[in-house]
């Protein structure tokens, strides 16, 4: 068989079986599959297929965001499926899991049906849209939602998001449910009746400004039932954009005894403490809220060594109206599909992040977990390829950003890495 | 050195830890002037005539808005205020626009209370005019701070090697910390008195003396500064009931037998008597609250000639 596109003299960023890490290559794909991962040889020649040189350019697989507000429908004023995964396309990410906390709720059929008519409507070769389901009717957590329905209709997995579930028979019960449909759980962990949604971390700075802070108990201890709920289940849950060092030291004393959890972060955990809320600048004010520097660095560790499993974006946009408010009246969330590899990008050279945890935190893990075929450059492989230029920098602003809303920290912030292409199935997307 | 002919250094007073001691020896001696002007049978001086300056109250007030009120007319400035009731925020407009609102009017300075924490730097962030900080939320309350230890130091003569207890709800409280700031700048030591469900997480970091423990905390003090106590905290849980918080918490004359001699009393007001201060001692000699309040005029009235003059000396 012969390429229809060729990738060609690219660095791949973790190898392959035969291909070491580092090394040139060039990538050859045929009917939306990869053909094969070659030396590059600048003397072979293509006919018939698209070439693209790629000198200096990293490749990786398209990376999977298992944790995204799209807002649509019902806010659409702050990102809407089409906006939201243009976003997604030029960040890096080929698959979207979106949350259920629209308006109306995610928890019927047709809404998830509708959501996914959209995305292929405005992206047909991709990114992909997986809708997450309502864990409840309305998210109120006193009915199950329809989940076999959902499952049907597409949903991917079931979560709570944004509305912690107060009590543990409710959330052992739409595990159970949940596992019977073949979807896995993802939680918000949060103990509702502490300090809920304060978007700032209870310390130091929350003291000094006056401000309602949430302890990394209201956390941690929902983390802990989460995980004594899995163990004597033996179902799968995942823990949602974790944040602190308590929740990441039970998680690795759940996988010492074998519970069936799996967790995830975000790059603003790895990169932002507290201190950035100084000035009560609301574009800090996230939930769970930014922590201490002994936090980001326990996380860091904790995804460099596998401890955490994902890296999410938790992509939340709001308006700029809705930001510029007093630091108590504004909405929780970062914006964070357009920066997310930039960010994750930051911490590999100084080796605090392995482009191998990098690719599989941010692609193949979230696929393990969700079921979602990912690209390891093997022959037969989704020709799902990014092409990411490190040393291009870029400033974060209004026209920069893909995304409606531009509530991110690193908002007039220059960034180094950039996508400067994107492939699905062998389509060019970006 | 201080020099009363530089420039004002600062367009906003948001919190004191703004202020330099020279800042705060600079407001002390307009103050200590103006008390002067207080004490005429003509309350009245034109220093800031053709100057307006809008009272934003977007909570309820009734000291601290009379005080700024009369401190603008006595320098004759035109004082203009907007009541939370009648004002546009309990129709919902945003405070940026309420801001951007004032701001077209062009006045000199905005003096603002808010229950929001951050709501008067939110405002200097965005207003050209001069913004003082009557009290935002838990975070600060400077001018109250400023009139405390002005208080104090007329009392003293200066605040070093002076030991100073705050009792109460440290924790919502913005003359705490406020107090906390510029009393131990200014050489005092402070101790807290509350239950740890009033103190703030990480109150460690502060640097003061924290006690459980109302006759240790008063131990040697030379100054109690008793915080109200707002009945709402019951609701949360965070206190029993009132009978148990006088208990413990009241200040009494008692108290005071082991406190320095001379001890002085301190209440920002509005004070709720037998609940965080005996109702006797808050009328004996050893009270300063309606000193207080005397230097509370006169400080505001420091504040608001160096905020509103600053560009003038700057020519």
């Amino acid at each position: 068989m012969s390429p229809d596109l060729v990738i060609r003299a690219a660095r791949l960023a973790c190898g392959t079986k035969d291909r070491p890490a580092d090394c040139l290559v060039d990538c050859l794909c045929a009917d939306g599959r990869i053909l094969d991962v070659l030396p590059h040889d600048p003397a072979r020649a293509f006919e018939n297929a698209e070439v693209v040189d790629a000198p200096g350019l990293v490749l990786l697989p398209s990376l999977v965001d298992a944790h995204v507000h799209l807002r649509d429908p019902g806010q659409e004023y702050k990102e809407d499926v089409a906006s939201g995964l243009t976003a997604a396309a030029h960040g890096g990410f080929g698959h979207v899991l979106c949350m259920a906390n629209t308006r109306p709720v995610n928890d019927a059929a047709s809404i998830t049906e509708a959501m996914r008519d959209k995305a292929r409507r405005a992206h047909p070769h991709g990114p992909r849209l997986h809708p997450i389901g309502a864990l409840s009717k309305g998210l109120e957590a006193r009915e199950l939602a329809p989940m076999a329905d959902l499952a049907a209709a597409g949903c991917i997995a079931f979560s709570n998001d944004g509305l912690p579930v107060p009590t543990a028979e409710f959330f052992r019960r739409a595990v159970e449910y949940a596992a019977t449909v073949g979807r896995v759980v993802i939680d918000h962990c949060e103990e509702p009746s502490m300090a809920p949604a304060a978007g700032m971390n209870e310390g130091a700075v929350s003291a000094s400004l006056g401000l309602r802070g949430q302890p990394w108990v209201a956390e941690a201890a929902q983390v802990a039932r989460d995980i004594l709920l899995a163990e004597y289940l033996g179902l799968p849950i995942h823990l949602a954009h974790l944040s602190c060092k308590a929740s990441v030291d039970l998680v690795a004393f759940a996988k010492a005894r074998g519970a069936p959890v799996t967790a995830e972060t975000c790059p603003h955990y790895l990169l932002l403490t507290e201190a950035a809320c100084q000035d009560y600048d609301t574009k800090a004010k996230v939930n769970p809220p930014l922590r201490t520097q002994e936090d980001v660095e326990a996380v860091r560790q904790a995804l460099e060594s596998g401890v955490l499993d994902v890296l999410a974006t938790d992509h939340a946009p709001h308006a700029d109206h809705e930001k510029e408010v007093e630091f108590d009246q504004a909405p929780c969330g970062i914006s964070g599909l357009d920066t997310a590899l930039s960010l994750a990008w930051s911490l590999t050279p100084g080796g605090l992040l392995s482009e191998k945890r990098l690719v599989d935190a941010m692609c193949h893990a979230p696929g393990r977990i969700f079921g979602i075929a990912t690209n390891r450059f093997e022959p037969g492989d989704p020709a799902d390829v990014v092409l990411f230029d490190p040393a291009r920098s870029w400033t974060v602003s209004r026209e920069t950003m893909r995304s409606k809303s531009c509530n991110t920290p690193w908002l007039g912030r220059t960034l180094f890495g950039r996508v400067v292409g994107h492939f699905m199935s062998g389509k060019r997307i970006v | 050195m201080s020099n009363e002919n530089a420039p004002w250094p600062h367009k906003d007073l948001l919190d004191t830890d703004q202020l330099s001691l020279d800042d705060v020896r600079r407001i002390f001696a307009a103050a200590t002037s103006f008390q002067e002007v207080n004490q005429r049978p003509v309350k009245k001086v034109p220093t800031l005539r053709g100057k307006s300056v809008v009272l934003f109250f977007a909570e309820p007030s009734t000291r601290t808005k009379t005080s700024f009120d009369m401190a603008g007319k006595r320098l004759s400035a035109d004082t203009f205020s907007l009541a939370s009731s009648s004002s546009s925020l309990t129709k919902g407009e945003s405070l940026k626009d309420t801001a951007l609102t004032l701001q077209a009017m062009n006045p000199d300075a905005i003096v603002i209370r808010h229950r929001a924490s951050g709501a008067a730097a939110f405002l200097a962030q965005r207003l050209e005019c001069s913004i003082i900080n009557a009290g935002d939320g838990w975070h600060a309350h400077p001018t109250q701070a400023l009139l405390d230890a002005f208080t104090l130091t007329q009392e003293w003569g200066g605040l070093a090697g002076k030991t100073v207890c705050i009792l109460g709800d440290i924790a919502h409280s913005r003359v705490a910390r406020s107090n906390v700031d510029l009393l131990t700048r200014l050489g005092a030591t402070v101790r807290l008195c509350a239950p740890r469900t009033l103190l703030p997480h990480r109150i460690e970091s502060w640097p003061v003396e924290i006690f459980g423990d109302l006759s240790r905390a008063v131990d040697g003090a030379h100054a109690v500064m008793c915080l109200r106590l707002q009945l709402e905290r019951m609701q949360a849980g965070l206190i029993p009931d009132l009978r148990e918080y006088a208990r413990c918490w009241c200040l009494g004359p008692r108290h005071l037998e082991r406190a320095a001699p001379d001890v002085r009393v301190l209440h920002p007001g509005p004070m709720n008597r037998g609940v965080e201060i005996d109702s006797a001692l808050a009328d004996s000699l050893s009270s300063l609250v309606l000193d207080q309040v005397a230097s509370g005029v006169a400080v505001r009235m420091a504040l608001l000639f160096l905020y509103l003059t600053r560009k003038e000396a700057a020519q």
